[in-house]
Protein backbone atom coordinates (compact mmCIF):
# COMPACT_ATOMS: atom_id res chain seq x y z
CA UNK A 1 0.00 0.00 0.00
CA UNK A 2 1.32 3.36 -0.98
CA UNK A 3 2.36 5.07 1.98
CA UNK A 4 0.81 8.52 1.83
CA UNK A 5 3.02 10.87 4.53
CA UNK A 6 -0.40 12.66 5.44
CA UNK A 7 -1.25 9.94 6.90
CA UNK A 8 1.30 8.56 8.47
CA UNK A 9 1.85 11.50 10.84
CA UNK A 10 -2.00 11.17 11.21
CA UNK A 11 -1.73 8.36 12.86
CA UNK A 12 1.31 8.56 14.55
CA UNK A 13 0.67 12.44 15.77
CA UNK A 14 -3.13 11.61 16.99
CA UNK A 15 -1.90 8.45 18.61
CA UNK A 16 0.26 10.22 20.55
CA UNK A 17 -1.77 13.06 21.50
CA UNK A 18 -4.91 10.91 22.18
CA UNK A 19 -2.26 8.76 24.88
CA UNK A 20 -1.27 11.67 26.17
CA UNK A 21 -4.44 13.11 26.85
CA UNK A 22 -5.23 9.51 28.40
CA UNK A 23 -2.56 9.33 30.63
CA UNK A 24 -2.68 12.86 31.66
CA UNK A 25 -6.38 12.16 32.94
CA UNK A 26 -4.95 9.42 34.67
CA UNK A 27 -2.38 10.82 36.54
CA UNK A 28 -4.18 13.62 37.22
CA UNK A 29 -7.14 11.63 38.65
CA UNK A 30 -4.51 9.52 40.52
CA UNK A 31 -2.89 12.85 42.21
CA UNK A 32 0.54 12.39 40.51
CA UNK A 33 0.41 15.65 38.38
CA UNK A 34 0.57 19.23 40.09
CA UNK A 35 -2.75 21.34 39.88
CA UNK A 36 -0.07 23.85 37.94
CA UNK A 37 -1.87 25.83 35.09
CA UNK A 38 1.49 26.03 33.59
CA UNK A 39 2.91 22.60 33.49
CA UNK A 40 -1.50 22.07 32.03
CA UNK A 41 -0.94 24.15 29.77
CA UNK A 42 2.52 23.02 28.23
CA UNK A 43 1.22 19.73 28.46
CA UNK A 44 -2.57 20.45 27.02
CA UNK A 45 -1.24 22.87 24.03
CA UNK A 46 1.10 19.82 22.84
CA UNK A 47 -1.41 16.79 22.94
CA UNK A 48 -4.23 19.38 21.19
CA UNK A 49 -1.48 19.90 18.84
CA UNK A 50 -0.41 16.56 18.00
CA UNK A 51 -4.12 15.29 18.11
CA UNK A 52 -5.01 18.51 15.49
CA UNK A 53 -2.17 19.03 13.76
CA UNK A 54 -2.72 14.99 12.35
CA UNK A 55 -6.29 15.44 12.12
CA UNK A 56 -5.64 18.70 9.63
CA UNK A 57 -2.92 16.62 7.98
CA UNK A 58 -5.57 13.57 7.68
CA UNK A 59 -7.75 16.00 5.41
CA UNK A 60 -4.69 16.53 3.37
CA UNK A 61 -4.65 13.87 1.00
CA UNK A 62 -8.67 14.29 0.12
CA UNK A 63 -9.74 15.39 -3.19
CA UNK A 64 -12.66 17.76 -1.34
CA UNK A 65 -11.01 18.35 1.92
CA UNK A 66 -14.17 21.52 2.07
CA UNK A 67 -16.37 18.12 2.26
CA UNK A 68 -14.85 16.38 5.07
CA UNK A 69 -17.74 17.72 7.40
CA UNK A 70 -19.77 15.01 5.62
CA UNK A 71 -17.27 12.10 6.39
CA UNK A 72 -19.54 12.45 9.90
CA UNK A 73 -22.79 10.88 8.59
CA UNK A 74 -21.95 7.21 8.35
CA UNK A 75 -20.86 6.32 11.85
CA UNK A 76 -23.82 2.87 11.23
CA UNK A 77 -21.48 1.42 8.93
CA UNK A 78 -17.85 3.49 8.13
CA UNK A 79 -14.83 2.89 11.18
CA UNK A 80 -13.68 6.29 9.30
CA UNK A 81 -16.96 8.07 9.77
CA UNK A 82 -16.91 6.49 13.56
CA UNK A 83 -13.29 7.52 13.89
CA UNK A 84 -14.08 11.25 12.13
CA UNK A 85 -17.29 11.75 15.11
CA UNK A 86 -15.61 10.15 18.21
CA UNK A 87 -12.79 12.71 17.02
CA UNK A 88 -14.67 15.64 17.16
CA UNK A 89 -16.69 14.68 20.24
CA UNK A 90 -13.63 14.08 21.83
CA UNK A 91 -12.65 17.84 21.87
CA UNK A 92 -15.70 18.29 24.60
CA UNK A 93 -14.64 16.90 27.36
CA UNK A 94 -10.83 16.77 27.27
CA UNK A 95 -11.17 20.34 25.90
CA UNK A 96 -13.14 21.16 29.53
CA UNK A 97 -10.53 19.37 31.50
CA UNK A 98 -7.60 21.22 29.64
CA UNK A 99 -9.56 24.86 30.60
CA UNK A 100 -10.39 23.99 34.42
CA UNK A 101 -6.81 22.54 34.54
CA UNK A 102 -5.12 25.80 32.97
CA UNK A 103 -7.17 28.34 33.96
CA UNK A 104 -8.99 27.43 36.85
CA UNK A 105 -6.11 25.05 38.49
CA UNK A 106 -8.04 22.80 38.90
CA UNK A 107 -8.04 18.81 37.67
CA UNK A 108 -10.04 16.95 39.84
CA UNK A 109 -13.55 16.76 41.01
CA UNK A 110 -15.58 17.31 38.40
CA UNK A 111 -12.91 18.24 36.10
CA UNK A 112 -11.19 15.03 36.93
CA UNK A 113 -13.76 12.93 35.63
CA UNK A 114 -14.24 14.81 32.98
CA UNK A 115 -11.03 13.71 32.06
CA UNK A 116 -11.28 10.55 32.48
CA UNK A 117 -14.61 10.19 30.17
CA UNK A 118 -12.04 12.37 27.81
CA UNK A 119 -9.65 9.58 27.92
CA UNK A 120 -12.04 6.56 27.84
CA UNK A 121 -13.18 8.57 24.68
CA UNK A 122 -10.03 8.81 23.09
CA UNK A 123 -9.25 5.50 23.69
CA UNK A 124 -11.73 4.71 22.01
CA UNK A 125 -10.80 7.07 19.15
CA UNK A 126 -7.82 5.14 18.61
CA UNK A 127 -9.44 2.14 18.50
CA UNK A 128 -11.26 3.04 15.72
CA UNK A 129 -8.09 4.66 13.48
CA UNK A 130 -6.99 0.77 14.01
CA UNK A 131 -10.49 -0.47 12.79
CA UNK A 132 -10.43 1.57 9.52
CA UNK A 133 -7.64 -0.32 8.68
CA UNK A 134 -8.21 -3.56 10.24
CA UNK A 135 -11.57 -4.12 8.92
CA UNK A 136 -10.03 -4.36 5.39
CA UNK A 137 -10.23 -8.35 4.30
CA UNK A 138 -8.55 -6.73 1.10
CA UNK A 139 -5.57 -6.13 2.99
CA UNK A 140 -4.40 -9.38 4.69
CA UNK A 141 -1.75 -7.08 6.65
CA UNK A 142 -4.13 -4.96 8.30
CA UNK A 143 -7.01 -6.92 9.07
CA UNK A 144 -4.56 -8.63 11.46
CA UNK A 145 -6.12 -9.43 14.80
CA UNK A 146 -2.90 -7.60 16.34
CA UNK A 147 -3.92 -4.42 14.00
CA UNK A 148 -6.17 -2.79 16.73
CA UNK A 149 -3.96 -3.85 20.04
CA UNK A 150 -1.37 -2.43 17.67
CA UNK A 151 -2.81 1.03 17.38
CA UNK A 152 -3.86 1.21 21.09
CA UNK A 153 -0.51 -0.23 22.26
CA UNK A 154 1.69 2.16 20.36
CA UNK A 155 -0.68 5.26 20.64
CA UNK A 156 0.03 4.58 25.19
CA UNK A 157 3.72 4.47 24.81
CA UNK A 158 4.26 7.23 22.89
CA UNK A 159 1.61 9.17 24.84
CA UNK A 160 3.63 8.23 28.02
CA UNK A 161 7.36 8.96 26.59
CA UNK A 162 6.37 12.10 26.30
CA UNK A 163 3.87 12.79 29.76
CA UNK A 164 6.89 11.60 31.59
CA UNK A 165 9.45 13.69 29.18
CA UNK A 166 6.87 16.83 30.37
CA UNK A 167 7.09 15.61 34.16
CA UNK A 168 11.28 15.60 33.83
CA UNK A 169 11.40 18.96 32.51
CA UNK A 170 9.26 20.36 35.10
CA UNK A 171 11.06 18.11 37.07
CA UNK A 172 7.78 16.67 39.10
CA UNK A 173 8.38 14.50 42.18
CA UNK A 174 7.31 11.41 41.98
CA UNK A 175 9.67 11.45 38.53
CA UNK A 176 10.79 7.57 38.82
CA UNK A 177 6.91 6.53 38.98
CA UNK A 178 6.83 8.03 35.53
CA UNK A 179 9.93 6.55 34.41
CA UNK A 180 8.83 3.23 35.63
CA UNK A 181 5.05 3.37 33.05
CA UNK A 182 7.09 5.05 30.22
CA UNK A 183 9.14 1.62 30.80
CA UNK A 184 6.02 -0.36 30.91
CA UNK A 185 4.47 1.38 28.05
CA UNK A 186 7.22 0.46 25.93
CA UNK A 187 7.95 -3.14 26.54
CA UNK A 188 4.26 -3.44 26.28
CA UNK A 189 4.33 -1.73 22.83
CA UNK A 190 7.21 -3.73 21.67
CA UNK A 191 5.36 -7.19 22.48
CA UNK A 192 2.58 -6.18 20.74
CA UNK A 193 4.35 -5.63 17.82
CA UNK A 194 6.68 -8.17 17.97
CA UNK A 195 3.28 -10.29 18.16
CA UNK A 196 1.65 -8.37 15.02
CA UNK A 197 5.10 -9.32 12.88
CA UNK A 198 5.23 -12.73 14.04
CA UNK A 199 1.50 -13.44 13.08
CA UNK A 200 2.30 -11.98 9.90
CA UNK A 201 5.65 -14.38 9.11
CA UNK A 202 2.88 -17.36 9.91
CA UNK A 203 0.39 -16.24 7.89
CA UNK A 204 -1.11 -18.04 5.19
CA UNK A 205 -2.26 -16.42 2.12
CA UNK A 206 -5.55 -15.68 2.30
CA UNK A 207 -6.28 -15.00 -1.47
CA UNK A 208 -4.28 -16.40 -4.56
CA UNK A 209 -4.42 -15.76 -8.47
CA UNK A 210 -6.56 -19.12 -8.49
CA UNK A 211 -9.29 -17.90 -6.37
CA UNK A 212 -8.89 -14.26 -7.84
CA UNK A 213 -9.49 -15.17 -11.51
CA UNK A 214 -11.31 -18.14 -10.68
CA UNK A 215 -9.42 -20.60 -13.07
CA UNK A 216 -7.70 -22.50 -10.25
CA UNK A 217 -9.46 -26.02 -11.78
CA UNK A 218 -6.60 -25.84 -15.16
CA UNK A 219 -3.51 -25.47 -12.96
CA UNK A 220 -1.36 -22.99 -12.06
CA UNK A 221 -2.27 -18.98 -12.77
CA UNK A 222 -0.15 -16.59 -13.83
CA UNK A 223 -0.41 -13.19 -15.52
CA UNK A 224 1.10 -13.15 -18.43
CA UNK A 225 0.00 -9.49 -20.08
CA UNK A 226 -1.18 -6.56 -18.38
CA UNK A 227 -4.51 -4.25 -19.10
CA UNK A 228 -1.60 -1.39 -19.68
CA UNK A 229 1.42 -0.62 -20.93
CA UNK A 230 1.80 2.01 -18.11
CA UNK A 231 1.16 1.87 -14.32
CA UNK A 232 -2.50 3.10 -13.10
CA UNK A 233 -4.07 4.23 -10.35
CA UNK A 234 -4.45 0.84 -8.69
CA UNK A 235 -0.95 0.18 -8.64
CA UNK A 236 0.51 3.46 -7.72
CA UNK A 237 -1.88 3.38 -4.60
CA UNK A 238 -1.94 -0.31 -3.97
CA UNK A 239 0.69 -2.29 -5.34
CA UNK A 240 3.37 0.48 -3.56
CA UNK A 241 6.82 -1.70 -4.05
CA UNK A 242 9.38 0.51 -2.71
CA UNK A 243 9.67 -0.07 1.02
CA UNK A 244 9.28 -4.41 0.51
CA UNK A 245 12.54 -4.05 -0.32
CA UNK A 246 13.46 -2.35 2.76
CA UNK A 247 11.37 -3.78 4.99
CA UNK A 248 14.48 -5.30 6.98
CA UNK A 249 16.28 -2.51 7.18
CA UNK A 250 13.15 -0.24 8.09
CA UNK A 251 12.41 -2.86 10.80
CA UNK A 252 15.40 -2.57 12.62
CA UNK A 253 15.11 1.27 12.24
CA UNK A 254 11.53 0.84 14.09
CA UNK A 255 12.94 -1.60 16.84
CA UNK A 256 15.69 0.40 17.65
CA UNK A 257 14.80 3.56 17.87
CA UNK A 258 11.28 3.12 18.55
CA UNK A 259 11.89 0.65 21.53
CA UNK A 260 15.49 -0.35 22.33
CA UNK A 261 16.67 2.90 22.61
CA UNK A 262 13.78 4.66 24.35
CA UNK A 263 14.07 1.73 27.07
CA UNK A 264 17.63 1.74 27.23
CA UNK A 265 17.09 5.63 28.40
CA UNK A 266 13.97 5.70 30.43
CA UNK A 267 15.57 2.58 32.35
CA UNK A 268 18.81 3.93 33.03
CA UNK A 269 16.60 7.06 34.13
CA UNK A 270 14.70 4.65 36.57
CA UNK A 271 17.76 2.71 37.52
CA UNK A 272 20.51 5.69 38.67
CA UNK A 273 19.99 9.23 39.05
CA UNK A 274 21.36 10.67 35.94
CA UNK A 275 21.92 14.30 35.80
CA UNK A 276 19.97 16.21 33.26
CA UNK A 277 17.31 13.97 33.39
CA UNK A 278 14.76 16.26 31.39
CA UNK A 279 17.26 16.03 28.49
CA UNK A 280 17.90 11.93 28.34
CA UNK A 281 14.33 11.71 27.96
CA UNK A 282 13.86 14.36 25.65
CA UNK A 283 16.28 12.00 23.57
CA UNK A 284 14.04 9.40 24.57
CA UNK A 285 11.20 10.83 22.69
CA UNK A 286 12.85 12.07 19.29
CA UNK A 287 14.12 8.61 18.93
CA UNK A 288 11.03 6.77 20.18
CA UNK A 289 9.14 8.94 17.11
CA UNK A 290 11.96 8.36 14.71
CA UNK A 291 11.25 4.77 15.35
CA UNK A 292 7.58 5.07 15.67
CA UNK A 293 7.14 6.99 12.07
CA UNK A 294 9.32 3.91 10.37
CA UNK A 295 7.09 1.45 11.89
CA UNK A 296 3.83 3.33 10.65
CA UNK A 297 5.39 3.41 7.18
CA UNK A 298 6.28 -0.29 7.18
CA UNK A 299 2.74 -0.63 8.35
CA UNK A 300 1.82 0.40 4.65
CA UNK A 301 4.61 -0.42 2.68
CA UNK A 302 4.71 -4.01 3.68
CA UNK A 303 0.81 -4.66 3.31
CA UNK A 304 -0.03 -6.52 0.30
CA UNK A 305 -3.48 -5.69 -1.43
CA UNK A 306 -5.45 -8.70 -2.87
CA UNK A 307 -5.58 -6.55 -6.00
CA UNK A 308 -2.07 -6.92 -7.02
CA UNK A 309 -2.81 -10.71 -7.95
CA UNK A 310 -4.30 -9.52 -11.16
CA UNK A 311 -1.20 -7.66 -11.55
CA UNK A 312 1.28 -10.51 -11.53
CA UNK A 313 0.93 -11.34 -7.23
CA UNK A 314 0.48 -14.95 -6.97
CA UNK A 315 -0.31 -14.97 -3.02
CA UNK A 316 -1.62 -12.30 -0.44
CA UNK B 1 -26.78 6.16 2.77
CA UNK B 2 -23.51 4.07 2.77
CA UNK B 3 -25.21 0.64 4.72
CA UNK B 4 -25.79 -1.72 2.53
CA UNK B 5 -29.69 -2.39 1.42
CA UNK B 6 -31.57 -3.65 4.93
CA UNK B 7 -33.42 -6.49 2.28
CA UNK B 8 -30.69 -7.64 -0.57
CA UNK B 9 -32.20 -6.44 -3.82
CA UNK B 10 -34.58 -9.02 -5.26
CA UNK B 11 -32.79 -7.37 -8.46
CA UNK B 12 -29.28 -8.22 -9.47
CA UNK B 13 -27.99 -6.92 -12.43
CA UNK B 14 -24.70 -8.07 -13.68
CA UNK B 15 -22.46 -9.53 -16.64
CA UNK B 16 -21.79 -12.70 -17.00
CA UNK B 17 -18.24 -13.23 -18.86
CA UNK B 18 -17.26 -15.99 -20.98
CA UNK B 19 -13.74 -16.80 -20.58
CA UNK B 20 -13.87 -19.81 -23.63
CA UNK B 21 -15.23 -16.79 -25.93
CA UNK B 22 -13.13 -13.38 -24.29
CA UNK B 23 -10.75 -12.94 -27.30
CA UNK B 24 -8.83 -10.18 -25.46
CA UNK B 25 -9.54 -7.22 -28.03
CA UNK B 26 -10.21 -4.74 -25.37
CA UNK B 27 -12.89 -3.68 -27.06
CA UNK B 28 -14.95 -3.36 -24.05
CA UNK B 29 -12.95 -1.32 -22.21
CA UNK B 30 -12.75 0.66 -25.30
CA UNK B 31 -16.55 1.48 -25.40
CA UNK B 32 -16.71 1.78 -22.00
CA UNK B 33 -14.27 4.70 -22.33
CA UNK B 34 -15.77 5.83 -24.76
CA UNK B 35 -19.80 5.60 -23.52
CA UNK B 36 -18.70 7.38 -20.04
CA UNK B 37 -16.79 9.97 -21.27
CA UNK B 38 -20.32 11.62 -21.46
CA UNK B 39 -22.29 8.99 -18.83
CA UNK B 40 -23.21 9.53 -15.39
CA UNK B 41 -19.44 9.63 -13.65
CA UNK B 42 -18.00 11.46 -16.44
CA UNK B 43 -15.23 12.40 -17.64
CA UNK B 44 -13.24 9.49 -17.83
CA UNK B 45 -10.12 11.87 -17.03
CA UNK B 46 -6.60 11.14 -18.13
CA UNK B 47 -3.34 12.42 -17.31
CA UNK B 48 -0.71 12.78 -20.05
CA UNK B 49 -2.34 11.56 -22.52
CA UNK B 50 0.23 11.80 -24.98
CA UNK B 51 3.50 12.67 -22.46
CA UNK B 52 5.56 9.52 -21.28
CA UNK B 53 3.43 8.54 -18.67
CA UNK B 54 -0.08 8.51 -20.24
CA UNK B 55 -2.63 7.63 -17.25
CA UNK B 56 -6.26 7.39 -17.27
CA UNK B 57 -9.86 6.59 -15.85
CA UNK B 58 -11.24 2.96 -16.94
CA UNK B 59 -13.90 0.91 -15.69
CA UNK B 60 -13.15 -1.73 -17.56
CA UNK B 61 -9.56 -3.57 -18.11
CA UNK B 62 -8.54 -7.33 -19.57
CA UNK B 63 -5.80 -9.02 -18.08
CA UNK B 64 -4.05 -12.33 -19.71
CA UNK B 65 -3.66 -14.95 -17.57
CA UNK B 66 -1.86 -18.33 -18.23
CA UNK B 67 -3.31 -21.48 -16.18
CA UNK B 68 -0.39 -24.27 -16.37
CA UNK B 69 -0.84 -27.79 -15.17
CA UNK B 70 2.45 -29.38 -14.93
CA UNK B 71 1.56 -32.81 -14.66
CA UNK B 72 -0.91 -33.03 -17.39
CA UNK B 73 1.35 -31.29 -19.36
CA UNK B 74 -1.77 -28.65 -20.71
CA UNK B 75 -1.84 -24.86 -20.40
CA UNK B 76 -4.97 -22.63 -21.00
CA UNK B 77 -4.48 -18.39 -22.14
CA UNK B 78 -7.45 -17.02 -20.84
CA UNK B 79 -8.03 -13.27 -21.64
CA UNK B 80 -9.61 -11.82 -18.85
CA UNK B 81 -11.74 -8.61 -18.72
CA UNK B 82 -12.53 -7.28 -15.31
CA UNK B 83 -14.82 -4.60 -13.96
CA UNK B 84 -17.13 -3.86 -11.06
CA UNK B 85 -18.67 -6.94 -9.82
CA UNK B 86 -21.68 -5.15 -7.57
CA UNK B 87 -21.31 -7.53 -4.81
CA UNK B 88 -24.27 -7.38 -2.43
CA UNK B 89 -22.08 -7.36 0.49
CA UNK B 90 -20.04 -4.29 -1.35
CA UNK B 91 -17.13 -3.32 1.05
CA UNK B 92 -16.46 -0.12 -0.68
CA UNK B 93 -19.70 0.79 -0.08
CA UNK B 94 -20.29 0.54 3.92
CA UNK B 95 -16.65 1.56 4.41
CA UNK B 96 -17.37 5.12 3.01
CA UNK B 97 -17.87 7.86 5.28
CA UNK B 98 -19.76 10.31 3.40
CA UNK B 99 -22.53 8.53 2.19
CA UNK B 100 -21.53 9.61 -1.53
CA UNK B 101 -21.03 5.49 -1.98
CA UNK B 102 -24.51 3.34 -2.11
CA UNK B 103 -25.94 0.59 -3.61
CA UNK B 104 -29.55 0.92 -4.80
CA UNK B 105 -32.03 -1.16 -3.82
CA UNK B 106 -34.08 -1.62 -7.24
CA UNK B 107 -31.19 -3.44 -9.07
CA UNK B 108 -28.39 -3.53 -6.66
CA UNK B 109 -26.14 -1.55 -8.62
CA UNK B 110 -23.51 0.00 -6.92
CA UNK B 111 -22.98 3.55 -7.83
CA UNK B 112 -20.67 6.91 -5.88
CA UNK B 113 -22.80 10.40 -5.84
CA UNK B 114 -19.69 12.72 -7.41
CA UNK B 115 -21.58 15.89 -5.22
CA UNK B 116 -21.18 13.75 -1.77
CA UNK B 117 -17.63 12.44 -2.01
CA UNK B 118 -14.40 13.51 -0.04
CA UNK B 119 -11.55 11.33 -2.19
CA UNK B 120 -10.47 9.79 1.39
CA UNK B 121 -9.56 6.80 -1.22
CA UNK B 122 -10.94 3.85 1.15
CA UNK B 123 -13.78 2.55 -1.01
CA UNK B 124 -10.50 1.69 -3.08
CA UNK B 125 -8.31 0.02 -0.54
CA UNK B 126 -11.88 -2.00 0.75
CA UNK B 127 -12.24 -3.18 -2.84
CA UNK B 128 -10.38 -6.81 -3.74
CA UNK B 129 -11.16 -6.16 -7.16
CA UNK B 130 -9.74 -2.78 -8.10
CA UNK B 131 -13.28 -1.59 -9.66
CA UNK B 132 -12.62 1.53 -8.03
CA UNK B 133 -10.89 4.50 -9.09
CA UNK B 134 -9.54 8.01 -8.23
CA UNK B 135 -10.16 10.96 -10.86
CA UNK B 136 -7.36 13.39 -9.96
CA UNK B 137 -9.00 15.74 -11.48
CA UNK B 138 -12.18 16.40 -10.59
CA UNK B 139 -10.60 14.64 -6.91
CA UNK B 140 -13.60 11.83 -6.70
CA UNK B 141 -14.28 8.47 -6.92
CA UNK B 142 -15.36 7.10 -9.92
CA UNK B 143 -16.39 3.27 -11.01
CA UNK B 144 -18.07 1.13 -13.20
CA UNK B 145 -22.40 2.31 -12.98
CA UNK B 146 -23.04 -0.71 -15.15
CA UNK B 147 -24.18 2.14 -18.12
CA UNK B 148 -27.16 2.92 -15.50
CA UNK B 149 -27.23 5.89 -18.01
CA UNK B 150 -28.00 3.44 -21.30
CA UNK B 151 -29.84 0.33 -19.55
CA UNK B 152 -33.36 2.48 -18.67
CA UNK B 153 -32.71 4.83 -21.11
CA UNK B 154 -36.09 5.08 -23.68
CA UNK B 155 -34.44 7.14 -25.80
CA UNK B 156 -32.21 3.86 -27.00
CA UNK B 157 -33.61 1.53 -29.40
CA UNK B 158 -34.24 -1.72 -26.84
CA UNK B 159 -31.88 -3.55 -28.24
CA UNK B 160 -29.45 -1.28 -27.13
CA UNK B 161 -30.28 -0.72 -23.12
CA UNK B 162 -27.24 -3.42 -22.36
CA UNK B 163 -24.04 -1.78 -20.98
CA UNK B 164 -21.68 -0.27 -23.51
CA UNK B 165 -19.55 -3.44 -22.82
CA UNK B 166 -22.05 -5.65 -23.34
CA UNK B 167 -23.11 -4.18 -26.76
CA UNK B 168 -19.64 -3.73 -28.37
CA UNK B 169 -18.21 -7.19 -27.61
CA UNK B 170 -17.95 -8.37 -31.29
CA UNK B 171 -17.55 -12.30 -29.67
CA UNK B 172 -20.04 -12.45 -27.80
CA UNK B 173 -18.41 -12.96 -24.60
CA UNK B 174 -20.32 -10.77 -22.22
CA UNK B 175 -23.70 -11.43 -21.42
CA UNK B 176 -26.16 -8.64 -19.45
CA UNK B 177 -29.28 -9.41 -16.97
CA UNK B 178 -30.91 -9.84 -14.00
CA UNK B 179 -28.64 -12.51 -11.21
CA UNK B 180 -31.29 -12.14 -9.10
CA UNK B 181 -33.95 -14.22 -10.80
CA UNK B 182 -32.90 -17.78 -11.54
CA UNK B 183 -34.81 -18.26 -14.33
CA UNK B 184 -33.09 -15.23 -16.38
CA UNK B 185 -31.29 -16.04 -19.18
CA UNK B 186 -28.01 -15.30 -17.51
CA UNK B 187 -28.81 -17.06 -14.53
CA UNK B 188 -29.31 -20.59 -16.88
CA UNK B 189 -26.16 -19.72 -18.62
CA UNK B 190 -24.55 -19.53 -15.14
CA UNK B 191 -26.13 -22.95 -14.19
CA UNK B 192 -25.55 -24.53 -17.28
CA UNK B 193 -21.58 -23.77 -17.43
CA UNK B 194 -20.95 -23.45 -13.70
CA UNK B 195 -20.22 -19.63 -14.10
CA UNK B 196 -18.35 -18.72 -10.77
CA UNK B 197 -17.64 -16.08 -8.79
CA UNK B 198 -13.77 -14.47 -8.13
CA UNK B 199 -12.66 -14.41 -4.65
CA UNK B 200 -15.47 -15.90 -3.04
CA UNK B 201 -12.60 -15.90 0.37
CA UNK B 202 -12.86 -12.16 0.46
CA UNK B 203 -17.03 -12.54 1.42
CA UNK B 204 -18.26 -9.67 -0.74
CA UNK B 205 -20.76 -11.97 -2.86
CA UNK B 206 -20.26 -10.61 -5.93
CA UNK B 207 -22.71 -10.46 -8.24
CA UNK B 208 -21.08 -10.88 -11.95
CA UNK B 209 -20.54 -14.39 -12.83
CA UNK B 210 -17.29 -16.18 -14.78
CA UNK B 211 -17.96 -18.89 -17.39
CA UNK B 212 -15.10 -20.83 -17.20
CA UNK B 213 -13.01 -21.86 -20.40
CA UNK B 214 -14.79 -25.58 -21.37
CA UNK B 215 -12.82 -28.25 -21.88
CA UNK B 216 -10.50 -28.96 -24.50
CA UNK B 217 -11.10 -31.44 -27.16
CA UNK B 218 -9.24 -34.99 -26.75
CA UNK B 219 -6.26 -35.06 -29.19
CA UNK B 220 -8.02 -37.92 -31.53
CA UNK B 221 -10.74 -35.53 -32.60
CA UNK B 222 -8.11 -32.29 -33.11
CA UNK B 223 -7.39 -31.41 -36.83
CA UNK B 224 -4.37 -32.31 -37.89
CA UNK B 225 -1.58 -30.21 -37.76
CA UNK B 226 -0.20 -29.38 -41.39
CA UNK B 227 -1.94 -31.17 -44.29
CA UNK B 228 0.69 -34.23 -45.90
CA UNK B 229 1.19 -33.16 -49.41
CA UNK B 230 2.86 -35.83 -51.81
CA UNK B 231 6.23 -33.36 -52.62
CA UNK B 232 7.79 -35.91 -54.39
CA UNK B 233 4.99 -37.32 -57.25
CA UNK B 234 5.18 -35.05 -60.53
CA UNK B 235 2.13 -37.12 -61.37
CA UNK B 236 -0.16 -34.67 -63.05
CA UNK B 237 2.31 -31.83 -63.44
CA UNK B 238 2.85 -29.93 -66.64
CA UNK B 239 5.13 -30.76 -68.98
CA UNK B 240 7.86 -27.95 -68.13
CA UNK B 241 7.90 -29.03 -64.33
CA UNK B 242 8.00 -32.77 -65.29
CA UNK B 243 11.52 -31.58 -67.78
CA UNK B 244 13.04 -29.48 -64.63
CA UNK B 245 12.39 -32.49 -62.36
CA UNK B 246 14.41 -34.62 -64.66
CA UNK B 247 17.25 -32.36 -65.58
CA UNK B 248 17.54 -31.39 -61.41
CA UNK B 249 16.93 -34.66 -60.25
Amino acid sequence: MHPAKSVIFFTTASGAGYGMLIWLAIFAFAGMLPPDPVFGFVAFALAFALVVGGLLSSTFHLGHPERAWRAMSQWRSSWLSREGLLAVLTFIPTGLFGASWVFLGEHQGVAGWLGLLGAAMSFATVFCTAMIYASLKAVPAWSDRWTPPAYLALSLATGMVLTAALAAIFALPSLPVFFMIAVMALAAGLLVKLGYWASRRSAAPVSTAESATALGKFGTVRLIESPHSESNYLLDEMGFRVARKHADKLRRIALVFGFVLPLLLFGALLMFSLPFPALWAGLGVLSCAVGIVGERWLFFAEARHVVTLYYGEHGV
Amino acid sequence: MTQLPKTAPAKKLGLVIDLDICVGCHACAVNCKEWNSGGHSAPMTDTDPYGSKPQGVWFNRIHTFEAVDEAAGTSRTVHFPKSCLHCDDAPCVTVCPTGASYKREEDGIVLVNGDACIGCKLCSWACPYGAREYDEDAGVMKKCTLCVDRIYNAELPEENRVPACVSTCPAGARHFGDLGDPNSDVSRLVAARDGAALMPEQGTSPVNRYLPPRPKASNATVAPRMLKHEDESTDGAGLLARWVDKILS
